[in-house]
């Protein structure tokens, strides 16, 4: 009897948390001639027609590809940039290492939104606005997997390093044969969220791209939804296609996700 | 010597450089531009306090900023309190619980505008939600189209997204609460609202004050739920604006006044930062609790 009550709360809790998703699925496949606002979530005629259809409206595969792009050099940048960065916080000395560190972690207290305008004239001023690199760099490395990996760095214990440096290894053969591999874990929570952040972020490309053929998915994705809210079913589509691949790597990867939540390594 | 005196800086270049570049520089040019009349063209006086001036006798930095108070006020008690109560319900390991917090957890993966786009269609006037109430014999509401129904429907969707998130959070805390405590109040004959209030609730208060902060702090800062929600308009006539829809409506594009929005935006910041502030205090005081 309790377990019944049980299953029945976290039922409940299942349908509002993947019921949307659904329905929005269920208003993709829904052919021309099947009323959308019929609360139906099992389509007579179902087809993937306006999959190809949404094509035909606004170039969804090339956001697609700008997203992907974006997102895959925002991970390869911020593994590499900030495990390199902790690497030197965590295990060389040097004068100066204060500086930086406060650096770090005052760039993580400032609120993007303070700095979206005053970013947008520095990328001007770079010549870079309506550009993809645009869109990567400011979050290319963020200050917070910097520290992250700082911390992943530090709990490394140093005699192996110390026996390499007898042996006469520099510091980036250090790097990258002994302390980069030992980090594996938080890099994936790194590369992980980075892809998501990435391919999920609205306000920075919003604000920096002008061209269509620049946008990212979530962009073109708002400007669809204003230029055509008649047809949900290809809004329905674009959605889609904009969650799948993330809820694909996110069924796969779910205890890196859990993890990175743990380790702080996405806000809200 | 283990390494050459240049060689942490190499190691630190590219990422100090994109710190110093896009945060640092930004955030002080910022703080500079708000004392000037700067356009989007460039070029601006110095005008002191100008801007400030013009923003308290700005109707819509009020509305806007009274939006953003009521979002972060209507936001925290449903976040703080309901992915607790979910992480109570799927913390107990029973069959299939790990399909229902992979649930659970979905909308928080999914992009802002996805789950934007995916409420507008369901708070739709001929949407699934209307349908529902108009089955149920109510009249069809204006979720988007009211200014005070679009707030609410945003913060209901800004909670439903951060309903998984926040009970991962949870779920790493009550497993750090000693079962012996629950045991012993069971033992004194207590059932399970008062168990609730006098062992979950005092284990987890850190918790519940770090929960309350960041989504203080993210409820403040809303942007695109709102944006999706009203087609970007920020609700009819403006009414439903926040802080940081007015910020870039204000310093966007070829008419941007940059001045202005960089005003705006240091005032943004000296609230957040308020926050943050407090957020710490009742740290500390817990700690000393």
């Amino acid at each position: 009897m309790k377990l019944a009550l049980r299953y029945s709360a976290l039922l409940a809790i299942l349908a509002i948390s993947i019921g949307p998703f659904l329905w929005q699925f269920a208003t993709s496949i829904k052919g021309p001639n099947e009323d959308v606002f019929v609360p139906d979530f099992i389509p007579d005629d179902p087809t993937f027609a306006n999959y190809a259809a949404v094509a035909d409206v606004v170039p969804v595969w090339t956001f697609a590809l700008n997203s992907l792009t974006v997102a895959s050099v925002n991970v390869i940048t911020n593994c590499l940039g900030a495990a390199m960065a902790g690497y030197a916080l965590a295990r060389l000395k040097f004068r100066g290492r204060r500086f930086a560190a406060v650096v770090f972690a005052s760039s993580i207290l400032v609120p993007f939104e303070a700095i979206l305008i005053s970013l947008f004239l520095v990328m001007r001023g770079f010549g870079l606005t309506n550009t993809l690199t645009g869109v990567v760099l400011p979050g290319s490395i963020a200050a917070l997997n910097v520290l992250l990996l700082r911390n992943a760095f530090l709990a490394l214990p140093a005699e192996v390093e110390e026996a390499a440096i007898i042996d006469g290894a520099n510091a980036w053969q250090r790097f990258t044969r002994l302390a980069l591999p030992s980090v594996k874990g938080t890099l994936v929570v790194v590369a992980l969220f980075s892809f998501m952040f990435s391919w999920d972020d609205f306000l920075w490309p919003l604000v920096v791209l002008s061209d269509q053929e620049k946008y990212t998915l979530t962009i073109g994705l708002a400007y669809l939804q204003g230029t055509f809210v008649q047809n949900q079913r290809l809004v329905a589509a674009g959605t889609i296609i904009a969650v799948l691949p993330l809820i694909l790597l996110f069924l796969l990867l779910q205890k890196h996700f859990f993890r990175g939540v743990g380790e702080g390594a996405i806000k809200g | 010597m283990t390494h050459r005196p240049y060689t942490p800086w190499l190691f630190l270049l590219p990422g100090l450089a994109v710190s110093l570049l896009f945060v640092i520089f930004p955030f002080l040019n910022m703080i500079v531009l708000s004392f000037t009349d700067a356009s989007a063209l460039g070029g601006g006086q110095f005008t002191g306090v100008d801007n400030f001036v013009r923003m308290a006798q700005d109707p819509k930095f009020w509305v806007a900023a009274r939006n953003s108070l009521l979002y972060m006020v209507g936001v925290v008690p449903p976040l703080v309190l309901l992915p607790l109560l979910i992480a109570m319900l799927a913390q107990k390991v029973v069959p299939g619980i790990g399909i229902f917090r992979t649930a659970f957890f979905t909308p928080v993966i999914a992009s802002a505008v996805v789950v934007g786009l995916i409420w507008t269609w369901l708070l739709d006037s001929r949407g699934l939600v209307n349908n529902v109430v108009e089955a149920l014999g109510g009249t069809r509401i204006g979720f988007l189209t009211d200014s005070t129904l679009l707030l609410i429907s945003s913060m209901v969707v800004t909670v439903w997204r951060g309903l998984g998130y926040y009970m991962v959070i949870y779920l790493a805390a009550l497993a750090n609460v000693p079962k012996d405590l629950h045991e012993a109040a069971m033992v004194d004959g207590a059932g399970p609202i008062r168990r609730f209030w006098s062992v979950t609730v005092p284990a987890l208060r850190p918790t519940m004050v770090l929960v309350a902060a960041l989504s203080a702090v993210n409820g403040f800062r809303v942007f695109s739920e709102i944006y999706l929600l009203s087609g970007g308009s920020g609700g009819p006539g403006g009414a439903s604006t926040t802080m940081v829809l007015l910020i870039q409506s204000v310093g966007r594009g070829l008419t941007g006044e940059v001045g202005y929005a960089s005003a705006l935006s240091f005032v943004l910041f000296v609230i957040l930062l308020g926050l943050l502030l407090v957020t710490l205090k009742l740290n500390r005081r817990e700690e000393q609790l």
